[in-house]
C-alpha cells in the first residue's frame, strides 16, 4: 500500500481538499510513527513518571520560551529552580515558599476531591475572595477588642463564606441540572465586582484616609494570622493545609466517603449500585472544596495580604487546578506539586528583578506545564506501538 | 437618575457590537459541540485571537490582516487542544481549562509592549443608500465588516448543518461516534477540522474586542466572554439561530448596564458590572432545568472519548 493511499483511501470521503493538504502530513506521520495500545491497569510507573517527565519538557519548552525572548534559557531556569531556595538571596525566598504553596496546597485538595468524583469546581477563585470577605468582616465587626476567640470566628466565617459560595453552583446542579463548571466560573467574576465594591464601601478602612482597603488585619494582634516558626513562613494556612493533606489521604483510603468519591469517578454506574446518592456526594465535594478554598482566603488577609483590596485575588484558584493535576488527585502527589509550582511563583518574581523577565511568562509557563501533563497522561493509560500496525 | 438621553439607534449599535465577539465565539464552539467534542479552552483561544490579531493589525496597519491573524492564532490554539484530546486521548474538560490558562498566560506575554496603543480603525460599511437613511442606517448598515461576518457564519453553519452532507456527516459524528467509525468516516479527522474551525472563530471574536469594540490592548481583556459564549451554546440547545439570539440577548445586557451607569442609577457600579454574569447563570438555570429537552438536544456523544480499536 503506498503512503498516498494510507492517507486517503477513499478519495471521496474527503470534500475538503484545502484541510486535507494541510492535515494529512501530521495525521499521516502520527498514524505510521505510532499507535496506542490501551493498557489493562494504569501503569503504576508512569503514574509517578509522567508528571516528572512532564517538569522536564516544560523546563526545555520553557528555555525555548526565554530564549525567544532574548534571555538566557539555562540562567532563567536556574534563577526559577534553584536560587529560590540555594541562590544568594535563598534566606528572602526561602520562607516565601510555604506563603504561596499553602494557599495553593489548601485550595488543590478540596479541588482534587470533586475532580476525582468528575464534579469540576473551576470556581475556587470566587470561593476564596468570599472565605476572605466573610472572614474579614467578621475581624472587623469586632474591632478594636482584643479577644482570643476573634481569630477562630474569623476562621469559621472564612470556611462558611467559601462553602456558602460554592453551594450556588452545588444546588443548581442537583436541583436544575446546570453544568457546574460554567456556574462556578460566572461566580468567579461575581465575586471579584463584590471584591471591589467591599474595598471601596463597606469593608473600607474609616481612617484610610479615602484610599480604597479595608483596614490591615495583619496589625491587630486578634486578627492577625503571624508567622507562627520564625524563619519557615509557616503561618496557619500553612498548617491546615498540612491537616487538608493527612485528613485528605485518610479520607481517600480509609473512609466510606472517600470510596464513594473514587467509585463515582471511575465507575458512575457501579457507584449507583453501590447505593451513592450522586447528589449528596455533588454537595459534599463541592462544600468541601468551598471551605478549603474560603479558608486559604482568610489565612492570605490576615497574613500575606493584611487587607481585602479590589487586588487582593492573584490566581491562586486557577493555579491550584494546576496543582491538583501535576500532583496526580493524590494528597502527597499535590503537596509536592503545590511546592513546586510555588517555587515557579517566587522564582519567577526572582526572574523578573534579574533578568526583566516579564511575569506574564511565568504564567505562559504554568500553563504549558499542564499541557505537557496532560500529554504524558497518555503514558499512564496507554503503551506505545510503533511503527504501522501488523495487518 | 436621568433617562432623558435613551436612544433606541444607540441601544441597537450598541447592542451589535456588544454581541459580536460572543457570537463568534459561541457559533465556533456551536460546531465544536456538535461533532461531539467539548472544547472549554474558548477563552484562551480568544485572548490568543485578540492580541495575534492585535500585533499584526498595528505592525501592518491592515485590520483585516489583522483579522486573518487572529483567525489562524485560534486555530493553531485549538489545534494544539485538538491534538491532545484526539491523538493523546486526554481529559477534554483539563485540557480545554489548560488551553485558557496557557492561552492567558501567553498572550499577556505576547502583549507586554502593545499596551496602551491604540489600532488603526477597522473599516465601517457605507453604503451608498441604505446607510445614509435616517434611522435604519446607522442601526443596520453602518457596521465595521465584522458585524456582518458574524451573521454570516452563522447563517453558514445553520445551512450547512441542516442542508448539507457535510453537516450531517459532522453531526453523525457528534452523535454516535463508534457508528460513525464503522460506516467509514474518519472521526479524528473530522472533529480535529471542527475543533479548528471554532478556534478560527473564537479567534475573531476576540480579535473584535481587541480591534474594535475597546479598542486596545489589556492583559485578559476577554473578561470571561469565552466562557460566555460556552454559555450561549447551551442557552441556544445546539441550535445556530438561536445563538444569534442569545449574543443579541448578551449585547442588549451589556447596553443596558453600561446605560444605567452612565444614567447614575443609584447603585454601586460593580453591582451593574456583575449583571452579565449573573443573567449568564439565571439563562442556564431556565434552559437545563426541563433535563428531557436539555438532554435531548445535547450531542449525545459530547465529551467522551474515541478511541478507534481497529
Amino acid at each position: 500500500m503506498s503512503i498516498k493511499n494510507y492517507i486517503n483511501p477513499n478519495p471521496k470521503d474527503d470534500r475538503n481538499p484545502l484541510a486535507l493538504f494541510f492535515l494529512s502530513p501530521g495525521i499521516w506521520l502520527l498514524s505510521v510513527v505510532f499507535r496506542l495500545e490501551p493498557r489493562p491497569q494504569p501503569s503504576k510507573l508512569w503514574s509517578i513518571a509522567a508528571p516528572l517527565l512532564a517538569v522536564v519538557l516544560t523546563m526545555i519548552a520553557g528555555g525555548i520560551m526565554f530564549a525567544a525572548l532574548g534571555k538566557d534559557p539555562l540562567e532563567a531556569i536556574r534563577i526559577i529552580f534553584w536560587d529560590p531556595l540555594f541562590g544568594d538571596f535563598a534566606s528572602y525566598s526561602r520562607p516565601q515558599l510555604l506563603v504561596k504553596a499553602g494557599p495553593l496546597v489548601l485550595i488543590a485538595i478540596g479541588l482534587s476531591l470533586g475532580f476525582r468524583a468528575g464534579i469540576w469546581n473551576i470556581g475556587a477563585e470566587g470561593q476564596y475572595i468570599m472565605g476572605a470577605i466573610f472572614g474579614a468582616a467578621t475581624g472587623l465587626a469586632f474591632y478594636p477588642a482584643e479577644l482570643w476567640i476573634i481569630f477562630p470566628l474569623m476562621v469559621i466565617a472564612g470556611a462558611i463564606g467559601g462553602t456558602l459560595w460554592a453551594m450556588i453552583p452545588a444546588i443548581l446542579k442537583t436541583k436544575f441540572n446546570t453544568n457546574e463548571i460554567l456556574t462556578s466560573l460566572m461566580l468567579v467574576y461575581i465575586a471579584q465586582e463584590i471584591l471591589k465594591s467591599m474595598a471601596n464601601g463597606l469593608l473600607k478602612n474609616p481612617e484610610g484616609h479615602g484610599f480604597p482597603g479595608s483596614r490591615n488585619l495583619a496589625h491587630y494582634p486578634a486578627t492577625s494570622n503571624p508567622e507562627l516558626i520564625a524563619g519557615t513562613g509557616a503561618h496557619w494556612g500553612v498548617m491546615a493545609a498540612i491537616i487538608a493533606v493527612i485528613a485528605a489521604y485518610i479520607l481517600l483510603s480509609r473512609h466510606i466517603l472517600g470510596f464513594q468519591i473514587r467509585l463515582t469517578g471511575e465507575s458512575p454506574r457501579a457507584a449507583r449500585f453501590a447505593s451513592v446518592r450522586p447528589n449528596l456526594l455533588i454537595v459534599i465535594c463541592m462544600g468541601l472544596s468551598g471551605a478549603l478554598a474560603g479558608l486559604a482566603g482568610l489565612f492570605e488577609v490576615t497574613g500575606p495580604a493584611g487587607q481585602i483590596t479590589d487586588k487582593f485575588n492573584v490566581g491562586y484558584g486557577f493555579t491550584a487546578i494546576i496543582v491538583a493535576f501535576l500532583g496526580r488527585l493524590h494528597p502527597v502527589g499535590i503537596l509536592l506539586a503545590g511546592l513546586l509550582m510555588a517555587l515557579t511563583y517566587i522564582g519567577g518574581e526572582l526572574a523578573q528583578l534579574q533578568m526583566s523577565i516579564p511575569a506574564a511568562a511565568i504564567q505562559a509557563f504554568q500553563g504549558m506545564l499542564l499541557f505537557f501533563l496532560l500529554a504524558m497522561d497518555v503514558l499512564t493509560n496507554f503503551k506505545i506501538k510503533f511503527g504501522k500496525e501488523a495487518a | 437618575m436621568d433617562l432623558s438621553s435613551f436612544d433606541p439607534v444607540v441601544l441597537i449599535t450598541t447592542m451589535m457590537i456588544a454581541a459580536t465577539p460572543i457570537m463568534f465565539a459561541a457559533i465556533g464552539e456551536l460546531v465544536v459541540e456538535k461533532s461531539g467534542v467539548l472544547n472549554l479552552g474558548v477563552e484562551g483561544m480568544m485572548i490568543f485571537g485578540a492580541i495575534c490579531g492585535f500585533m499584526i493589525t498595528v505592525n501592518f496597519d491592515s485590520p483585516f490582516l489583522g483579522m486573518c491573524a487572529a483567525a489562524i492564532g485560534g486555530a493553531l490554539m485549538a489545534l494544539l487542544f485538538g491534538l491532545l484530546t484526539q491523538y493523546l486521548l486526554s481529559n477534554q474538560v483539563a485540557t480545554g481549562l489548560a488551553l485558557t490558562l496557557f492561552g492567558l498566560g501567553l498572550s499577556a506575554l505576547l502583549g507586554q509592549r502593545y499596551a496602551g496603543i491604540k489600532p488603526p480603525s477597522t473599516p465601517k460599511l457605507d453604503l451608498p443608500i441604505l446607510s445614509d437613511l435616517p434611522i435604519v442606517g446607522p442601526m443596520l448598515f453602518s457596521h465595521d465588516f465584522m458585524v456582518y461576518l458574524a451573521i454570516a457564519i452563522v447563517a453558514g453553519v445553520w445551512a450547512t448543518l441542516k442542508y448539507t452532507r457535510v453537516g450531517l456527516i459532522l453531526r453523525a459524528v457528534g452523535e454516535n461516534h463508534d457508528a460513525a467509525h464503522a460506516l467509514g468516516y474518519k472521526v479524528v479527522r473530522i472533529r480535529l477540522m471542527a475543533i479548528m474551525f471554532g478556534g478560527a472563530c473564537a479567534g475573531l471574536g476576540g480579535a473584535y474586542l481587541s480591534l474594535v469594540r475597546v479598542p486596545q490592548w489589556t492583559e485578559g481583556m476577554t473578561a470571561g466572554a469565552g466562557w460566555i459564549a460556552l454559555a450561549i451554546v447551551v442557552f441556544a440547545s445546539w441550535k445556530p439561530w438561536r445563538v444569534l439570539l442569545g449574543a443579541w440577548l448578551f449585547g442588549g445586557v451589556t447596553f443596558l448596564q453600561l446605560y444605567l451607569q452612565a444614567a447614575g442609577l443609584d447603585v454601586p457600579v460593580e453591582y451593574l458590572s456583575m449583571s452579565p454574569y449573573v443573567i449568564t447563570i439565571v439563562v442556564l438555570v431556565i434552559m437545563s432545568a426541563d433535563k428531557n429537552k436539555a438532554a435531548m438536544n445535547a450531542p449525545a456523544s459530547l465529551g467522551k472519548v474515541f478511541h478507534a480499536t481497529h
